[in-house]
């Protein structure tokens, strides 16, 4: 993509699941579609890397089918002139002008402070996955998943799958709780089996006769090594043990990515953008559909994607036929989401010294004296770093239920070139 | 025989599969500290999808490129700074 200015009818913008359901219904009806995307390859993180699923291929097949321009290696970050986004690419920034955007652009891992999470090689669940699906060997490294969440359960199968001695999963949530889950569950046949299918996953005993363990109301207090991971301490019912490790891969659910929306104006809710029955936020022309309004799975995501793309082409009656099927995958969201709410406990791994904001290195000690965000970040830079926040917001909101008051361009950090540019 | 890129981290060669992440080169390497924290904290990719910025090296001359985003092509020169 060379520098320049882009025009199209709908922007996407994500390559994930929603957006290309949201891109492939907006074309499908005849509309010019552009899908831009930070990442090097379509498919979001849930189909990263060549062996995506089955349900990734027919949806890259339908992408093929239609005209839509895929633009990758693109990060969005900021306006341009009224109904323009501004993207910066290997070769300069480009104006990309639309009629109405989808903003698809999903979710991140939610990481929480403890002793010792600073350390290299201790990683996101996600994060380690998407390292092995894009060339990292793992084989024999031994992995302990940690943190709460279905992901956890789908990164240990695909770790073991792909020759790692995974330890143990440690979900913080209680045994009650996912029996409950399990239970939730039966409605929903899909979603059973599933969950089955990684139940059987993990009984199957690996050549070194190690079946894997599952702990229930288990977390990892600390991480310990010299200058990186060596092993990490758990703890479960009043216990505290150690087991030696290549790898931590841990996350506490996720956090939808909402920085964008914010900037185009639209009221974001407990920490989601907030849509109407046609998947269009507050603001007029702007759509959002996945994860970025609201953690919900790949099958919610894909529904209100496609949602989004038939009220964008005017099609409001066909995207009514699918409200039933977004409503059967929204209480699947509920019942997810209640089951993995984090205990009150974790507030309490971190220590004075433990840094919470990694980018600028500022501690737990130095934020607890500050009643805001705001304040902390004109007196300790804290969020103020390269990641502007991402991966310490999701854990000072839990920490100290502060949220972000405001987003300024550039959302994301970009050259001083870009900048002049725009 | 599956495709293969050369990548060459802190000066020595690594042979990867086609398609993979500098990230993941760095990694295969042996090497896991990819810059230094403002306090000198050796550290590495945490979220592995472009958004904590904790595995930034320099790619061809170009500092502060996220290696989880970067696709590896062959003869490229990466340093970190450990």
């Amino acid at each position: 993509m060379s520098e320049g200015h882009h025009v199209c009818d709908v922007l996407v913008v994500g390559a994930g699941p929603a957006g290309l359901a949201a891109a492939w219904r907006a074309a499908e009806s005849g509309l010019r579609v552009t899908v831009v995307d930070d990442n090097p390859a379509a498919g979001g993180q849930i189909w990263r890397g060549k062996t995506a699923s089955r349900d990734a291929q027919v949806w890259f097949e339908r992408i093929r089918g239609v005209d839509v321009q895929l633009i990758n290696g693109a990060r969005v970050f900021g306006q341009g002139r009224p109904g323009a986004l501004l993207a910066e690419t290997s070769d300069g920034v480009c104006e990309l002008s639309y009629t109405s955007v989808i903003l698809a652009t999903g979710a991140r891992e939610r990481f929480l402070p403890f002793p010792g999470w600073t350390l290299p090689n201790v990683m996101g669940a996600g994060g380690l996955q998407a390292l092995v699906k894009t060339g990292l060997p793992i084989e024999g490294k031994r992995v302990v998943v940690a943190g709460s969440g279905p992901l956890l359960l789908a990164v240990a199968a695909y770790l073991r799958n792909c020759g790692a001695e995974v330890l143990l999963i440690a979900e913080q949530a209680s045994l009650l709780r996912l029996a409950r889950f399990g239970l939730g569950l039966i409605p929903q046949k899909k979603k059973l089996s599933q969950a089955w299918t990684l139940k059987r996953e993990f009984s199957r005993k690996s050549e070194k006769a190690q079946s894997l363990r599952y702990l229930s109301g288990c977390w990892v207090v600390a991480a310990q090594g010299k200058d990186k991971l060596e092993s990490v301490t758990l703890f479960r019912r009043g216990k505290r043990w150690q087991v030696a490790c290549d790898y931590l891969a841990y996350g506490y659910h996720l956090v939808p990515n909402v920085e964008l929306a914010e900037l185009l104006g639209c009221v974001v809710e407990d920490g989601s953008v907030r849509v109407d029955e046609f998947q269009q936020t507050t603001v007029a022309q702007v759509y959002s559909a996945g994860e970025t309004t609201g953690i919900g799975g790949l099958e919610l995501s894909v529904v209100e994607g496609e949602i989004a793309g038939l009220a964008v082409a005017g099609k409001r009656e066909a995207a009514s036929r699918l409200f039933p099927i977004r409503a059967k995958h929204k209480r699947f969201a509920e019942l997810l989401n209640r089951t993995f709410a984090l205990r009150d406990e974790l507030k309490r791994l971190v220590e004075p010294d433990t840094i919470v904001c990694r980018c600028e290195d500022v501690t737990f000690n130095r934020l607890r004296s500050y009643d805001s965000w705001r304040a902390a970040k004109l007196q300790t830079r804290c969020g103020m770093g390269p990641c502007q926040g991402r991966v310490c917001g999701g854990a000072v909101e839990f920490l100290f239920g502060w949220r972000p008051e405001s987003v300024r361009p550039p959302v994301l950090p970009v050259r001083v070139e870009s900048l002049i540019r725009s | 025989m599956p495709e293969t890129v050369t990548v060459i981290v802190n000066g020595v060669s690594v042979i990867m599969p086609a398609g993979s992440m500098v990230s993941a080169a760095i990694l295969a390497s042996g090497t896991y500290g990819f810059h230094r924290s403002v306090t000198g904290e050796l550290r590495g990719p945490l979220c592995g999808m472009g958004i904590c910025f904790e595995c930034r090296v320099t790619i061809d001359g170009e500092a502060h490129c996220r290696s989880c985003q970067a696709v590896c092509k062959n003869g490229m020169d990466v340093r970190t700074d450990e």
